[in-house]
């Protein structure tokens, strides 16, 4: 059991933003992300993209951002536990027992949400009898690819993640690869190589096809594409495996008595507290009136939401403002002279 | 204004008057279209504003951005005349579009 004055859940700049103001405040924090790296949507949506309005700075990406915001939080030594997704929230006698999906466990007064818009979690298939193999004989990602070898493998999608795994795979492996469209999204030297192993038969490419259906019994032993001009072919398959990319789903954090509007979360705009004491949400996740969703706004929340958790974390104390120009408090904490 | 009708996918319409100059997608939002998630707000940075679009009206909207098809790919059962309805710009020419919304959107 970890415990914690807060537990800050999205590792995106807001939450980056969040956990910079607590510790300065001289609280501590811990942050969870189901992502396997820090960053957020900017990470994962648009890391290349600028962005050009961030106060005082005229023009970042979303990459640069995120590495300037954890150059921001060096002086403090902030344990991530990424690749976890919050699963439970509980009130145990006035305080927050949390627990992820890798079971870790945290006792915290304080919770901050800055979820953006939920996990990012896999496009999964369409048809219904897909969740049947699911991690067995179907899959969307890769732990241990020694159990494609000598098989047969039908790889979905046209992005990086696709296109190298179809390179990887096929070393050892029959490789069918199916995109929905001509065109591939990912880089142009491994659209080209996947190219060159289709004229040589290593790989079998099917584009303007998509996922009809799954066949067989225990284990998958077929699949049906179809063409946009609907016309079907079966392939014979053992694996299949699907890389569409990452989708962001709210997830569990609906189950956990919270007010909703649509899929952002209600707060006032004193504490940014949500309808549970010592819940807060932050940044794109929360709602309020004339709400925006920039960065900018994410950082003003954080930055009140970490004072409110001072009263819960620290009850007999009293939080005093301090600038960072002039605290010598601040400045310890920082590592500054 | 732009007469849109958007059928949702258990066949149930919605007709509203769009102003020009906003989106498909924006259209939707504000006349409460059930259906349209658009979770980044029209960023062209999800999918979850998608759309089928009638085929006669295909043509006629404005053509693709570049990076639509990308997002696509990761939209729920992309189909040929998928679209983001974000992208889609209102104006009097195409006042009378219809438009298909998918089963879900995540």
């Amino acid at each position: 059991m970890i415990k914690t004055d807060a537990l800050v859940i999205g590792a995106g700049p807001t939450g980056l933003f969040t956990a910079h103001q607590l510790k300065l405040i001289g609280l501590n924090c811990e942050i969870v992300d189901n992502l396997d790296k820090i960053g957020g949507q900017c990470i994962e949506l648009y890391p290349d993209k600028p962005i050009y309005d961030i106060p005082a700075i005229p023009e970042c990406t979303g990459e640069e951002l995120t590495k300037k915001l954890i150059q921001q939080l060096k002086p403090f030594n902030i344990k991530f536990h990424l690749n976890e997704r919050v699963d439970e929230v509980k009130n145990n006698s006035g305080s927050w027992h949390v627990k992820t999906n890798k079971g870790t466990n945290f006792i915290t007064p304080n919770i901050i949400i800055a979820g953006g818009v939920g996990s990012f979690e896999p496009r999964k298939f369409a048809p219904k009898e897909c969740e049947k193999y699911e991690n067995k004989y179907l899959f969307y990602a890769i732990k241990d690819k020694k159990i494609f070898e000598k098989k047969k493998v039908t790889i979905f999608g046209g992005g990086d993640s696709a296109l190298d795994w179809a390179i990887e795979l096929s070393k050892n492996s029959k490789i069918n690869l199916i995109h929905r469209r001509d065109e591939f999204k990912g880089a142009l030297s491994s659209v080209e190589k996947v190219k060159e192993l289709s004229k040589l038969g290593n790989i079998n490419l099917f584009t303007k096809y998509q996922l009809k259906s799954v066949k067989g019994n225990e284990t998958i032993e077929s699949v049906d594409i179809e063409h946009d001009n609907k016309e079907v072919k079966s392939i014979k398959t053992d694996f299949v495996l699907g890389f569409f990319g990452l989708i962001m789903q709210l997830g569990p954090i609906a189950n956990w008595g919270l007010n909703f509007d649509k899929k952002t979360i209600n707060v006032d705009t004193e504490k940014f507290e949500t309808n549970q004491k010592g819940i807060y949400a932050v940044g794109d996740i929360c709602n309020y009136p004339g709400k925006l969703k920039l960065i900018l706004s994410g950082f003003h929340e954080g930055a009140l939401a970490a004072r409110a958790c001072f009263k819960l974390a620290r009850p007999n104390e009293k939080y005093r403002f301090e600038f960072t120009t002039s605290s010598k408090a601040i400045k310890d904490r920082l590592g500054v002279k | 204004m732009a007469k849109i009708t958007y059928i949702e996918n258990s066949g149930e319409k919605h007709i509203v008057e769009v102003q020009k100059g906003l989106t498909v997608m924006e259209g939707a939002v504000a006349n409460n279209v059930p259906g349209i998630d658009a979770d980044c707000g029209g960023g062209m940075a999800c999918a979850t504003c998608h759309v089928y679009v009638k085929d006669e009206w295909f043509d006629k909207i404005n053509k693709k951005n570049e990076g639509e098809d990308d997002m696509l790919d990761q939209a729920y059962e992309p189909k040929k005349n998928s679209r983001l309805s974000c992208q889609i710009q209102v104006t009097d020419d195409i006042d009378g579009l219809e438009v298909y919304l998918p089963e879900k959107q995540i």
